[in-house]
């Protein structure tokens, strides 16, 4: 018995590890661009977007999850999915604006102005589908989405230094501005591929 | 005259991918193999096209409180028809595709049109624009999955280049590449145009489908808040 957790648990470190460095939404997944291009030229804002984000992430799982296998897989009405889910995730986001506002000011107006912004965000619609397209269970689902969450933060906040730097140097002419930029993401990228196989031995 | 206009200015004057920089995950994940590419810009076309016409023919219906939610909606409705067509048509685009079939509800590129033009314009000059947009973002598509597929995979469409297949670059058709060549089209673009065609330098609220909703449009310091 106390094996078959330990496993478990295993498991469930590899994922959550796998997923921020491995399966790097925003890097290696293209997921989130848009937030990640624009949001990320500051470090406070780039915190407080991705902030947002593990919230909202973690939350859609924890409502999309019992919504498709509880309501539309007993119904024979898995086609709907993406309708569903998109709804969902949009009334979420209100519901939790419309809350934050009313009981936590403070954490509002941190966190505020992001909100509206993660509804269009791929990366949320992504991870909830996701979940459900390679089959995890509600635990392993949750522990994908923070994974994934902090996966894009620490792809925010390395971004981000990475562009405060790249703002004083000289760049060609047709370069300035979003294609250096992208450039540079290309370079992030390539750091990244640094981890894979790390991960999956690290915890033989 | 002026519908062809219309038309023309999603392919090129105001293509959504290297001018207005909208759709930019979709561009990335989905350029490695030019046959994707197509498969790709063809069902993002025809959701366009389908939502471009409903929500100008339902404008002045919805009432304009409630539009954002109403276009995710149809929009949403018009991509399970296009992810069932892919489905039962097309299963092996369905694979390749995966998750950017159904992603194609938050494509910029879709809610942004509905917010620039389809609620304001006549329902033929908004099927037009779809089309002209659909075709722009196709187009894109298929020119950097070219470059992509040729240097990455030494091949086009599956078929093999002689000297090319021996001596491929992979790193192209892996997610650095994508970055680097979107970055180098972008920058062709502005240098041929001379800075003129590329009106946003950076990621700014003008083009972003949220800006309605998030309201710092109207504070007049959009996407500027960091100088502050």
């Amino acid at each position: 018995m106390e094996g078959l957790i330990h496993l478990d648990f295993k498991g469930l470190i590899v994922l959550l590890m796998s997923a921020v460095f491995v399966n790097n939404y925003v890097l290696q997944k293209f997921l989130g661009i848009c937030p990640f291009l624009g949001v990320s030229k500051k470090l406070d804002q780039a915190t407080g977007m991705s902030i947002a984000v593990i919230f909202v992430m973690l939350l859609a799982t924890a409502v999309t999850w019992p919504i498709q296998y509880y309501l539309l897989n007993p119904n024979n009405l898995g086609y709907l999915q993406t309708i569903v889910f998109i709804l969902v995730i949009a009334a979420l986001v209100q519901l939790v604006e419309i809350i934050l506002k009313k009981y936590i000011p403070s954490l509002h107006s941190a966190l505020g102005v992001y909100l509206p912004l993660i509804t269009t965000n791929c990366a949320v619609l992504g991870v909830t589908i996701l979940n459900i397209s390679t089959k995890y269970d509600f635990v392993s689902s949750m522990v994908n989405s923070f994974g994934s969450g902090l996966g894009f933060f620490l792809a925010m906040v390395l971004f981000s230094g990475v562009r405060s730097r790249m703002e004083g140097g000289e760049t060609p002419k047709a370069f300035e501005g979003l294609p250096i930029t992208l450039v540079a993401a290309s370079i992030v990228s390539v750091s990244f591929f640094g981890f894979t196989g790390v991960i999956e031995n690290l915890f033989k | 005259m002026k519908k062809l206009g219309i038309l023309i200015n999603g392919i090129l004057k105001e293509n959504p991918v290297l001018v207005l920089v909208l759709g930019t995950c979709p561009t990335l994940a989905i350029s490695t193999q030019a046959s994707n590419a197509i498969g790709m810009g063809l069902a993002a076309t025809v959701v366009l096209l389908g939502s471009n016409i409903a929500i100008s023919a339902l404008r002045k219906i919805i009432p304009d409180k409630v539009r954002i939610p109403c276009y995710i909606v149809l929009i949403a409705g018009f991509v399970t028809i296009v992810q069932m067509l892919v489905q039962a048509f097309a299963p092996a685009l369905n694979e390749s595709l995966g998750i950017y079939l159904p992603l194609i509800v938050v494509n910029c590129i879709i809610l942004g049109r509905a917010e620039m033009f389809a609620n304001k314009n006549t329902v033929l000059d908004s099927a037009l624009d779809g089309i002209g947009m659909g075709l722009g973002f196709t187009l894109t598509l298929f020119v950097m999955a070219s470059i992509r597929e040729i240097l990455g995979s030494g091949t086009w469409f599956g078929m093999e280049i002689p000297v090319l297949i021996d001596n491929n670059i992979s790193i192209m058709t892996l997610a650095p590449g994508g970055f680097f060549v979107f970055g180098c089209l972008i920058a062709l673009v502005n240098k041929i145009s001379k800075g003129k065609a590329i009106k946003k330098t950076e990621f700014g609220c003008e083009g972003c489908p949220s800006a309605a909703a998030c309201g710092k449009l109207k504070s007049a310091n959009c996407g500027k808040e960091s100088e502050v």
